[in-house]
């Protein structure tokens, strides 16, 4: 007997026939061949999220984004007229990276009013365009203006800033991110400034990061222990059932409920640590207020009472957890190879208006590094046991798995769907 | 050794290094520390965290003296320890090996 209802059809599966219920196979999680037509296929053409207008404070604000799962760098920043724009991080002399201090490879951020080359010291302001060459008389019939910095198609949704990376992209952002992100439009995001950011370089395939976050099939089993025993035993016999699935194009969303009530209906059923600070998984208990009258209508789909979180998966790389207690997590999985990649897990809250609340959020922090770190265990596990190619070669996906299933299937998909365009473009000559 | 907490929690000095200003330095000292050593700490700080919280109450993140900067960096540090007292009665969490998970953005408090 389900705890929650499920659609007419009998299971959230089957009421998207398309997805199957037989077993599948992790080929696409453990072939350097599947990684790189996927770096061509999804990473070098959907768009991205590179992080949030609050790191662009102000005109001549930057920042860099390493994406080697589509062998690329580019620069993020506020233009001179306070616009947010992107560009490859590549000077148009000889090809030297741009913005980079230090190491090539690392990240960087920072406000300046132009960009100079550390190479030949080109220059380009913040509309990209080339202001200076240095020796410019040497060069035959160069005009500067055929050298600006090339584009990035740029746009933001509610704060976040996404790039596309294929210049032939014709789909807005908006009507790639569907139906979820429309449901969602008007949240106070911009409310939630107080940040905390997490990095991990996980040996896995990026999928198997986001199967792992994607389903709570796993949390009353490997998280047991971060629970009071009555509690874990209470979970473990319950099982785990979403209050909702929804599926909507590439992207997808698992809507859940908090298991003990956000403040906890029985104390006895949280540590002594969450009963003290107010605080714990789902965040601290007494959320601020941040005029929000009536959720959008992206969140609790189920309308369910005991709804405590929605985790909405913006394909491919990219996820939004909006908790109860008005705090938000965002994930991101960038490939590194097709067995590791680097997982950022980021913080939002509302600033906390005393050091009590601090500490609060603290608690929500730690408490999520420490679920975190038990699922980014089984990782490296997982992906060395499907690289053996035992004979062991395909994998039953249950109900509450539904959308690792859609998440692998529409990788795939968008594999197949551009091998087929592109062998249908003639070769140009 | 100078007083780094405020004066009513006087009786928690002993346990002064643990007023650490960063999540990532936290949880390093959590890791290399002993469970008699962590257990230590929770055993004095827990039984004063009402105090605690009611002291950090009066102040707005704006305005926190050093004295309660170090308060809350000491029960930031109680956030972190108390894991492995509470669940794993370890230091690590179970079976997490070579995975880490580190902090490269907090508050500056």
């Amino acid at each position: 007997m389900p705890l929650f209802p499920k659609p007419a059809e009998g299971s959230w599966t089957e009421h998207y026939p398309d997805l199957g219920t037989g077993p599948v196979s992790y080929e696409d999680s453990i072939s350097p061949d599947v990684y790189e037509r996927e770096r061509d296929a999804i990473f070098s053409r959907t768009w991205l999220n590179v992080g949030r207008v609050e790191q662009l404070p102000r005109v001549g604000s930057y920042f860099t984004k390493e994406i080697d799962a589509a062998r690329t760098s580019i620069v993020v920043l506020r233009s001179s007229a306070d616009e947010v724009r992107a560009f490859f991080n590549i000077c148009r002399h000889r090809g030297n990276k741009l913005v980079w201090s230090d190491y090539p490879g690392e990240e960087t951020s920072g406000v300046c009013r132009q960009f100079t080359c550390k190479y030949h010291g080109w220059r380009y302001n913040l509309e990209g365009q080339c202001t200076f060459v240095q020796q410019e008389e040497e060069f035959f019939d160069l005009d500067k203006q055929d050298y600006g910095l090339a584009p990035v198609q740029t746009e933001v949704w509610e704060g976040f800033v996404f790039v596309n990376l294929d210049p032939t992209n014709t789909t807005p952002l908006r009507e790639y991110l569907g139906t979820f992100a429309k449901g969602l439009e008007g949240y106070p995001f911009h409310e939630l400034t107080q940040v905390h950011r997490y990095r991990a370089d996980v040996g896995s395939n990026w999928k198997l990061f986001i199967d792992a976050f994607t389903e709570f099939y796993h949390a009353p089993v490997l998280h047991a222990k971060q629970s009071v025993a009555d509690q874990s035993q209470r979970l473990n016999t319950m099982g785990y059932e979403a209050l909702a699935y929804e599926l909507d194009g590439p992207h997808g969303m698992v809507s859940t409920w908090t298991g003990t009530g956000v403040p906890p209906k029985d104390m006895r059923h949280v540590k002594p640590i969450e009963q003290k600070a107010r605080s714990g998984l789902f965040g601290p208990w007494d959320a601020p207020d941040l005029g929000l009258d009536e959720l959008p209508p992206a969140l609790n789909p189920a309308g369910h009472k005991a709804w405590g979180l929605d985790s909405f998966l913006f394909f491919p790389n990219f996820m939004v957890l909006i908790w109860k207690p008005n705090w938000v997590i965002t994930y991101h999985y960038w490939p590194t190879s097709y067995n590791t990649h680097i997982f950022e897990g980021t913080c939002y809250f509302a600033p906390p208006k005393n050091a009590r609340e601090r500490l609060a959020q603290e608690l929500a922090v730690v408490t999520f590094k420490e679920y975190a770190l038990q699922d980014g265990n089984t990782l490296e596990a997982t992906q060395s046991m499907l690289e053996s190619r035992t004979p062991v070669k395909t994998f039953p996906l249950n109900d509450q798995e539904i959308l690792l299933r859609h998440l692998h299937k529409t990788a795939q998909r968008y594999v197949s769907e551009h091998e087929q365009q592109d062998s249908r473009t003639p070769a140009a000559v | 050794m100078p007083t780094t907490l405020p004066a009513e929690f006087a009786d928690l000095e002993l346990f002064a290094d643990w007023a650490i200003p960063t999540e990532r330095a936290r949880y390093a000292k959590r890791i290399s520390s002993t469970m008699d050593e962590l257990q230590a700490f929770y055993d004095a700080a827990f039984p004063r965290m009402d105090d605690a919280l009611a002291y950090l109450e009066q102040f707005s993140m704006d305005a926190v003296p050093e004295d309660a900067t170090h308060l809350l960096w000491l029960y930031c540090a109680l956030m972190t320890a108390s894991f492995p007292v509470e669940v794993w009665r370890q230091p690590r969490v179970p079976d997490s090996g070579a995975s880490s998970f580190d902090a490269v953005l907090e508050p500056a408090i």
